[in-house]
Order: C-alpha cells, then structure tokens, then sequence
C-alpha cells in the first residue's frame, strides 16, 4: 500500500480529523489503527480522546493541558508528523481476537438469513460457513455506545441494505450489509440484514471494559446452536446481576 | 437523608465536565450542557470543577434540603424562593435543614446549576457522574430525576457547610434573608445570551464547500431559531433549508461538540454535550468552542446569528474565555 500522507483538518478549535480516505478501504484502515496507537502511545497529556474511525482519525483536545504558547492545532499536525516519520507499531501485534458465539438458526434469531442466502446464491449452510470464515476488523466503533462497524466480510456475501429498516433489532443481533458486518449492543431499529444472534452482552457500563469490541480488534464469528445460545444467554445474565452489586 | 425531590422538573440531571477517554468505544463525553456555569457553580460553594451539580432546564424542581447544607445557583435566572423568601441566584447560600427550595421557570437563560458543598455524591460510571439518558447509565440511575429520588450527598455536608460558611464570613459579614443565609456579593453571569438572541463564532466546516453557493451565504446570513425539537443531544434549528450542490456519500466519522451537521432534510443540528461520537451527515460548520456555553442556555424559540470567524480567532476566544473563567473562580475562592 502506498504510503500516502494523510489530509489534517480542524474540527472545530478542539480536535483535529487526520484523513487519510475518503472512501473505505481495509489496508488504509489498518494505517489509521496503527496511528492510533502511536499516539497512544505517546499518551500527550493534551489529547483527550483518539477516535480511529473507517477513513481518519480523529484527536480531541484538552486545550487546558497544552504548554502555554502552543497552538492545539498545530501541535496535533506535530505529533502526526512525528508518529508517521517514525515505524508505526505493528497492528498484528496489537490486535486482540475476539471469538464471538452466534446462533444463525431460526426466524427469531436470522430472520434474513434465507433471504440473503437467495440473493447471493448460496445454501443458508454456506452463508454462515463463508460468515464464520471471513477475516473480520472492527474499523470503528461509533453510532452508539460500543456499536462496531465490522470490515472484512467475503465479497460472496454483500447485499445492500434493505429499503424498509426493521423498527425494533434486538440487542446482540448479527447482521450485514454491503462490506461490513455489526454486532447490535442495544436495541434499536436496522436497515441491515439481520443473520443471527449473539448470547452476549456487549456493552455494560458496570463492566471494565464496558465494551467488547475496540478499534482494530480481529472477529471470528463462532456458530453455536440454540442449546448452547441459551445455557451461555443465562451466563450473561447471571454475570451481569453480579456486576451492578455495589 | 439529604436531599430529596418533591417535583423533579423539566429535565434535571446529575452532571459533571464530562466522561473523557472513551470515544472511540462509542462513549458520549456526557457533562453539563453549560460547562461555564457548572464551574461557577462549584467555585460558589468552595468546591473543584468536576464536583457533580445538578443541572435544571428550563423548569426547575422542587426539593427538600434535609441538612445543613451550602449551596449555590448559578446560569440561567430561574425565578426560585423558599417558602419565607426568595432564593438569591449567583451566590452562597446556607440553607437551613428542612427548607424546601422550589425552583420554577426560567427567566432568562435556559439551565442553571445547583452545587452543594462536597459535591452530589453520584457514583462514578467510566470516570464521571454523569448521567446519560439515552444509555441509561451516570447519574441518578442513567435517569432525570423523579418525585421522591434522594439525591445523595457528601458524607461531611453538615460540617463542611458550616466550615466554608463561616470562612465566607470572616470578609465583610453575611447577610440573613429569612431562615437563608449568604453574602453581600454575587458572581457576575458569563453565559446568559443577550435577550435578542445569541451571536455565535463558527468556522466553516470541513464539508462547507459541498453546499450549494445560496446555502453557504444563507448559514451566515440568516436568523436561525432554536427548535423544539432539541435536547442535550443536539439543537436542531430552524431556518432556511440548507442544500448541497453535490451530495455525495460521506463516510461516517467522528463529530465534536458543537459541530453543525446538517441531514438530508437540510435542517442543520448543532451537536451538544450527549451527541454520539460518529455520524455520517456532512459538517457546514464548527462553533467556537468559546461560544458553546451560551448556546446552551438558549432555549427552544431562541434565535442564533452566526459570524465567520477562523481557526486562530477561536482558539484566541477560547483561551480568553478560558482565562476569565479562572480569574473569576479565583476572585470567589479570594472570598474563601
């Protein structure tokens, strides 16, 4: 891939989106995971939040904590700068794995699943299959609390979002669209085709962290039956009783 | 018993300056709408800056101090009384066990804030109290309050009232209105907008140039109204229609307070303390950060004016109102 410098721009006088595209693409995502922890890195004092997200990154300041006489914007290009003329820290390395159990079974659970089999001219069977198998990212996490934007699913797969969205999409549902595939935190409504349903619970503000999937972490998808959806279902539920005990 | 609500109001929340480090798990920064007056508040009764105060919008509650207890309400002038007096705004006040404290309308101003010695003692949720209504979690419960809620205090509110209270005296005497007491002096108010409305700084956005040449000029030109349909998530406003001249597909990336978002229906939103983190609608513009507090005391109805300004007019104003900030925390903590 080439190496190509990224665009700074301001977001207002407190943080900064370094672009690096603005389309989406995995290898110029995984430069923008590696950016980001360079500069975590570095963790400068005056930067409150690093964001990678698909295309850029984005540096929120805490302009309080800057040297006096030093301008927020031009301290963000600074450190850019820094962090790119340097080796960037080796995103294989860094990356967790995340295996995450799904049930694609039954029209509670993967109500597109047939659908989406049709549309791509695939055995149901081959549509998890090819699901499981494909090298999953999460790009960005964003929308909601812990809601990931999941790159990698096999190109066999892609279908576009449906023209109505679904009012109510269960917490946990697994669902995709286009290039990516997300795992639903919260209930909420959906455009995207809904394939099955994870047992856990993936965001839990009692919990540290309160989030299962980060920026650059790898997902394999693991498929479970609906025995096994059920015993790891009440697991969940029983460790999160425990954690809202003081 | 500490404090407990008799009628919770509009929308009254436990806040503090916010939950920071965790935006790229999807984490709102949360914290008061008006982070200027949270800070007033707070220096009013000797407390840091990230002591949790109560914030009150537009309709204030009612509540029953069950202790001795120093507080303090600053930000938007909110008619508020006992049942003897009326309560003085912008000040220290020792409240006297028992008294109930009705905060009704706003006058001018959209949110005030109420600090108590020692600080709401909300638990800490990923590194704030702040409460988060649509996550459900911060705060009282990840909710506003409701009539009966005990809002717990510090362990210490009696003693460090009083402590505080009696430093306070020691310069120039307290005065006595009915069962309160406070002080001859009061803070000046920083954020409260002008009664025609707000002049706001706002630098172009990043997507500015993909609106159409009538929309771009409109943004700056026009009257905007604050709708009713806004809330601590963002202000949505009303006015002309804004159009881009080439919409293309923008992928979704990360937001900032105050950013002006504008959907496809092109009525533009300022995005406001509980905004999420990431959003796919293109930016026309970025307000100052300086220039956010006053926004937020604007309510629905209000009316904005934007001006043009650059990146280096708004870091100037920021570190300005950054400045004035402190020298007038430090001439109230002077007092202490």
């Amino acid at each position: 891939m080439a190496a190509q410098a990224p665009r700074i721009v301001p977001l207002g006088d407190a943080a900064v989106l370094v672009e690096f595209s603005e389309t989406l693409d995995l290898a110029v995502n995984a430069r923008i995971q590696q950016l980001a922890a360079a500069v975590r890195l570095r963790q400068p004092a005056w930067i409150r939040d690093v964001v990678p997200a698909l295309g850029g990154l984005a540096l929120h300041f805490d302009a309080e904590r800057l040297a006096p006489g030093l301008l927020p914007f031009a301290a963000a290009e600074q450190l850019v700068k820094e962090c790119l003329s340097r080796r960037l820290p080796d995103l294989e390395k860094l990356s967790r794995t995340l295996e995450v159990p799904v049930c694609y079974e039954g029209e509670e659970f993967a109500p597109d699943l047939a659908e989406v089999a049709e549309r791509c001219k695939l055995k149901v069977e081959d549509v998890v299959k090819r699901h499981c198998a494909s090298p999953h990212r999460v790009l960005m996490v964003g929308f909601a609390p812990g809601h990931p934007y999941i790159g990698g699913l096999d190109p066999r797969l892609s279908v576009p979002r449906r023209t109505t969205p679904r009012p109510i999409v269960t917490a946990g549902s697994v669902a995709i669209a286009n290039t990516q595939s997300v795992v639903y935190p919260w209930t909420i409504s959906g455009g995207w085709s809904v394939i099955g349903r994870s047992p856990l619970r993936f965001f839990d503000p009692q919990r540290d962290p309160p989030a299962v999937f980060a920026p650059g972490d790898r997902v394999s998808f693991v498929a479970i039956g609906r025995t096994e959806y059920d015993r790891l279902a009440r697991d969940a539920a029983r460790d999160a009783g425990r954690e809202q005990r003081p | 018993m500490s404090v407990r609500v008799m009628r919770p109001g509009l929308l009254s929340t436990v806040q503090d300056l916010g939950r920071f480090g965790l935006q790229h798990l999807g984490i709102v920064a949360c914290g008061a709408m008006d982070t200027l007056s949270h800070r007033l508040a707070n220096a009013l009764v000797g407390n840091p800056d990230e002591a949790a105060t109560l914030e009150c919008t537009v309709l204030g509650p009612e509540l029953i101090f069950g202790r001795d207890s120093l507080v303090a309400l600053y930000g938007a002038e909110f008619s508020a009384r006992t049942a003897s007096t009326p309560f003085p705004l912008n000040r220290p006040v020792l409240v006297p066990a028992g008294t109930t404290l009705t905060v009704g309308p706003a006058i001018r101003g959209a949110r005030a804030y109420l600090a108590i010695a020692g600080g709401f003692q909300a638990p800490l949720v990923l590194g704030s109290r702040s409460t988060y209504v649509p996550g459900q979690f911060g705060g009282l419960q990840g909710r506003a309050l409701k009539a009966g809620d005990q809002l717990p205090t510090a362990p210490d509110l009696v003693e460090q009232s009083a402590a505080r209270f009696a430093r306070l005296g020691r310069r120039g005497g307290g005065i006595v209105r009915g069962a309160l007491r406070s002080v001859r002096w009061s803070a000046p108010a920083l954020s409260l907008p002008d009664r025609r409305g707000a002049t706001l700084r706002a630098l172009e956005g990043r997507h500015h140039a993909q609106f159409d040449a009538a929309s771009r000029a409109a943004f700056f030109e026009s009257p905007w109204r604050v709708s009713p349909d806004s809330n601590r998530m963002g202000y949505r406003l009303l006015g002309p229609k804004l159009v881009r001249a080439r919409p293309v597909e923008i992928l979704s990336e990360p937001t900032c307070l105050g950013t002006v978002q504008v959907p496809n229906d092109g009525t533009p939103i300022v995005l406001m303390a509980d905004h999420q983190t990431t959003g796919g609608y293109p930016k026309i513009a970025e307000i100052a950060g300086a220039d956010i507090p006053e926004l937020a005391q604007l309510a629905p109805g209000g009316e904005i004016r934007f001006i043009k300004c650059t990146l280096e007019e708004a870091e100037d104003a920021r570190r300005a109102a950054s400045a004035l900030t402190a020298a007038v925390c430090r001439s109230i903590a002077w007092e202490y």
